[in-house]
């Protein structure tokens, strides 16, 4: 810690800048660096400031995305990880996301409980809950990861729950995305119904020492074989390796880091990771101009002008095709 | 968004292991719209330190069941005021009547009694959070 | 012979009776049984272990009590076996049960507090000076640490001229419900397990008068688990320590018998009694039908009773004495073994000597003035506990098929898959805050906390343990480190690491030699968790 950031200690955050809080955290003040990230996440006015700031200086982290089904023993198996990264990457970050409740939008966020004994003292740990609110997640983690990688901490290892399509397409905004599957859960066929074989770029199958993880890693063969013209191929030049892990005694969590790094240095060498980089942010860009745009047209739909088209739809006398035609014509044709 | 939701870490120090009424609290806390950052057993103060920094947290819940409360609430106090963070730190659990007023002199924010009902629990949060503020 | 009823005649006829009279208050004379078979002391049990019941003799009044220093319960014992009791009662403070020395940062405040501190074996010989290990029994109450406290024990009766053969008592060693709901594990489960194996092994072949685990399910439901969870969590797990004895090459009916178990007596009575009466039930048919149990003593399932805990409230605290009133008349009517009474104040502190006075005076009334001794099983056939019975049976069995689906038709594998998934912590923590929602909006009326609140002077006299007694451990603990020859030390430490990591090898003999060279607890868990690992929980709210 740097002395300028020993005479901040104790200083309010709520009587600093946005900026002077950036400042101290890139002074290594933990609480300042926490404080950024509730900016981010609530979406508040400072974020924009805290973006801009942190844009320049981020792009050197490895983003890892690790998924999948519930009591698939992810965090577990994230908590071995980042026990493993103990040495070699002292400076990790995790962003655990786990779901609000959608009817009091409060959350148990647990996942510290594994990590924190096991974690290097500089490994820096987040839980985020969804939040309910649509997209905003969305928004939200690209946000946090780019803080955190302005701060320096490399690898961002971002765990979701692999149930509903915002998480993961967060987790599928990541550098390397890791599925996690179990035996006996049926879970080679849940990951391809939702998505999560094709934004794969490693599949683990965890708690290997059980019966039936062969048959798992057999049907992510099979799986991987018939959609081979479809998915990483095309998008990686790779095919999703395979690992075998028991998150339990901590045996093959060093395989699956060896596989990450393998993918990392495969898609460094061949320009991959750039190119995800650059659909990052392109895709966040989208996001929050389609956000502008759902909000106006939502605006739009309550004006006067519309209700004569919306009443026509609700009496019959109209197919919402034509007055949706009508209303995009009058208003942007 | 109307109201930023309050974020409260909840623990248990020392050697204590009775999790029946921290879990109960985590869902009430849960059920009235906060997020609950659940550390669980057997933490060190630093761990909750940490989770306080990083986590962004508003309050400090500490449920203590055995008779050592006296040592390791205040101990607690210290450590985040060393850090430099000024979250209200509550108590809940086993607390005798005469030992609740040293453990306010010593800067715990609120004590809640076994027979705290769930309302109470939300509004003491609540209540100690804004008072910080 | 075939007759159940004259079957019955002659067993009750064999048995030597208390002295009665075994009539009511009012001199009318009664009955040992009424009712229909199977009768008491014939399979399945539902109606109890034995023909007489308690006309034969009344439960154990066991009382578990104990802080401050090991010189401190050696001297209590002393007097209880100048009373003429038998049977030593050993709690342990809470850094000997999580298997950590009193000079660990987080002993501060707890050394000596509710139980006695033991980090060497110096202490195990001062707790149990001058008192001949060979005419006692000795019950402790320690499950992650078991084998150490264990191994010392054996080291006393050795120092003593005791050979471990004849050492007599139960050490609770109920590692299971630790994960589940006790929460003082120390290593994972599987090696956990195995330090288990080890010593129902040991026992089995060399301490014929030793009980190597009491299953435990009163913590669970102190932990907030429904009645029939843990009716079906408790037994569940004395199953998955049959199937790892049996695994270990043990026959079932040299240490079925062996096994005894500890349940909760909670205030609503007739889920109680319909508990404890299934529990005795299923217990005998799958000793007989699925593990293939051929003795009946390996049938008999025998359990301790404790009124519960987490039902005293701090408010009004004086009325808890009818709660354990009523808990305790449920444990006789369930037909326990041995019981122990709360005090009023636990809900606060520990007990005051008053306070436990008048709980052990509760229970006396109980047996000695309601009359429900007289009769063996007075509630049998009553529809009503007829009904809970099957009922609580019928909930048991659906959580057993649970566990037998997720273990692949293995108890223990269930029982160690459930650990990892949440199951357990998960069903009780649902459970636990059903019954608090239902409390919170008054839907269940707990008297001086949500109705009948007026009268509470909140003002009352409790106990406290001062900081002496720490000191005095922390400078003992020192005294033994220097004292010892630590060369010695780090070579038995080294040996049980080696030990530790070879599944083959029983580590109990190596174990008795660490201790004997005052390696203390701490340090054998540290080398032990260097091997096994340490046991950390997930989160399951």
């Amino acid at each position: 810690m740097s002395l300028h950031g020993k005479n901040q200690r104790g200083q309010n955050l709520r009587e600093l800048s946005a900026e002077a809080i950036f400042s101290l955290a890139l002074d290594g003040e933990l609480r300042a660096l926490g404080r950024l990230i509730t900016f981010i996440e609530r979406d508040s006015d400072e974020a924009e400031v805290i973006s801009e700031l942190a844009h320049a200086r981020a792009g050197n982290a490895h983003v890892i995305g690790i998924t999948g089904a519930p009591g698939s023993g992810k965090s577990t198996l994230t908590g071995q990880l980042v026990a493993l990264l103990n040495q070699k990457h002292p400076r990790a970050a995790v962003l655990a996301v786990d779901p609000s409740s959608p009817l009091t939008g409060g959350a148990i966020l647990g996942d510290r409980v594994r990590m924190e004994d096991v974690a290097s003292p500089e490994t820096f740990i987040r839980s985020m809950a969804t939040r309910g609110h649509q997209g905003g997640l969305a928004l939200a983690v690209p946000g946090v990861v780019r803080v955190l990688d302005a701060m320096g901490y490399n690898p961002i290892i971002i765990e979701t729950v692999g149930v509903g399509q915002v998480e993961v397409d967060i987790a599928g905004t990541a550098d390397t995305t890791v599925v996690v599957a179990t035996p006996g859960m049926g879970d080679a066929v849940q990951a391809n119904k939702a998505g999560l074989l094709e934004l794969a770029d490693l599949f683990v199958v965890n708690k290997a020492d059980r019966p039936g993880a062969n048959d798992v890693r057999r049907d992510l063969d099979h799986m991987l074989d018939l959609s081979h013209t479809t998915g990483q191929d095309q998008r990686t030049g790779m095919r999703p390796e395979i690992v075998m892990t028991a998150a339990l005694t901590g045996q093959g969590a060093a395989d699956m880091w060896a596989a990450i790094e393998r993918h990392r240095d495969a898609i460094t060498a061949n320009g991959q990771i750039d190119e995800r980089r650059a659909s990052r942010d392109l895709e966040e860009v989208r996001n929050r101009v389609m956000a502008v745009i759902e909000r106006r047209v939502d605006d739009l739909l309550s004006e006067h002008g519309t209700t004569g088209a919306l009443k026509a739809v609700r009496d019959r006398e109209m197919a919402p095709s034509v007055a949706a035609r009508e209303i995009t014509n009058t208003r942007f044709g | 968004m109307s109201e930023p939701q309050l974020r409260v870490v909840l623990a248990k120090l020392g050697f204590d292991g009775h999790d029946r009424g921290i879990k109960i609290v985590a869902r009430i806390l849960r059920d009235a719209g906060m997020e609950v950052i659940y550390l669980g057993l057997r933490q060190s103060y630093l761990n909750v330190v940490n989770a306080v920094e990083q986590e962004d947290a508003d309050a400090v819940g500490l449920s203590m069941h055995n008779a050592s409360h006296m040592t390791l609430a205040p101990k607690m106090v210290e450590a985040l005021a060393a850090a430099g963070l000024d979250v209200p730190v509550i108590v809940g659990g086993i607390v005798p009547d005469e030992d609740v007023t040293e453990l306010l002199e010593k800067g715990v924010a609120v004590v809640l009694g076994p027979g705290a009902s769930a309302e109470q629990v939300a509004i003491s949060v609540r209540d100690a959070v804004a008072a910080k503020a | 012979m075939s007759d159940p009823r004259e079957e019955w005649q002659q067993a009750y006829d064999a048995t030597t009776l208390r002295e009665g009279p075994f009539d009511t208050m009012s001199g009318v004379p009664v009955d040992a049984v009424y009712g229909n078979a199977p009768y008491p002391g014939q399979y399945p049990y539902t109606r109890g272990l034995f023909a007489a019941g308690y006309r034969s003799r009344l439960w154990t009044m066991r009382m578990f009590a104990g802080f401050g220093t090991a010189e401190d319960t050696n001297a209590r014992f002393k007097e209880l076996l100048r009373a003429g009791g038998g049977g030593l009662s050993t709690a342990f403070d809470m850094p000997t049960l999580m298997g950590r020395d009193s000079d660990h940062e987080w002993a501060l405040g707890e050394v000596g507090h509710c139980g006695v501190a033991v980090d060497t074996l110096a202490d195990m010989e001062d707790l149990f000076a001058d008192i001949n290990l060979g005419s006692v029994s000795t019950s402790m109450t320690i499950n992650g640490p078991a084998i150490m406290i264990m191994a010392m024990y054996i080291a006393v009766g050795e120092k003593t001229g005791v050979d471990r053969s004849a050492l007599a008592g139960t050490i609770q060693n109920d590692i299971l419900k630790e994960y589940q709901a006790q929460k003082e594990y120390i290593f994972p489960p599987r090696p956990s397990m195995r330090l288990i194996t080890d010593m129902m092994k040991f026992t089995s072949a060399e301490m014929p008068k030793w009980h190597p685990v009491s299953i435990s399910g009163y913590h669970i439901r102190e932990a907030g688990s429904t009645a029939a969870q843990e009716l079906a969590f408790t037994l569940s797990n004395g199953f998955a320590y049959v199937e790892a004895a049996l695994a270990a090459g043990l026959d079932i009916d040299d240490f079925a018998p062996r096994l005894s178990f500890f349940f909760n007596s909670h205030s609503d009575f007739f889920e109680e009694i319909g508990k404890f009466r299934a529990a005795r039930r299923i217990w005998a048919r799958w000793m007989k039908e699925r593990y293939g149990a051929t003795s009946e003593r390996s049938m008999r399932l025998k359990f301790h009773t404790q009124t519960a805990g987490v039902s005293l409230t701090a408010q009004q605290a004086e009325i808890n004495i009818g709660r354990v009133a009523i808990q305790a008349l449920a444990g006789a009517l369930g037909g326990t073994q041995s019981l122990h009474t709360d005090a009023y104040d636990e809900a606060m502190a520990l007990p005051t000597e008053d306070a436990a006075r008048i709980a052990l005076r509760t229970q006396q009334i109980v047996a000695h003035e309601t009359g429900v001794t007289n009769v063996v099983d007075p509630l049998g056939g009553a529809p009503y506990v007829e009904w809970m019975t099957d009922e609580m049976e019928r909930q048991a069995e659906e959580i057993f098929a649970h566990l037998l689906d997720i273990g692949n038709d293995s108890i223990l594998e269930g029982a160690y898959a459930g650990i990892d998934n949440g199951y357990y912590m998960g069903e009780i923590a649902d459970a636990a805050y059903r019954f608090e929602r239902e409390v919170n909006s008054g839907q269940r009326i707990i008297v001086g906390v949500n109705d009948f609140t007026e009268g509470d002077d909140g003002q009352r006299n409790l106990l406290r343990i001062g900081a002496e007694v720490e000191e005095y451990q922390l400078k003992r603990l020192a005294d033994v480190k220097q004292r010892r020859n630590s060369d010695a030390v780090t070579a038995s430490l080294t040996r049980l690491a080696s030990e530790a990591a070879d599944p083959e090898v029983n580590l109990m003999p190596t174990m008795i030699e660490a201790v004997k060279e005052f390696a203390t607890e701490g340090e054998i868990v540290a080398t032990l968790e260097g091997v096994f690992g340490t046991y950390v929980e997930k989160a399951v709210i």
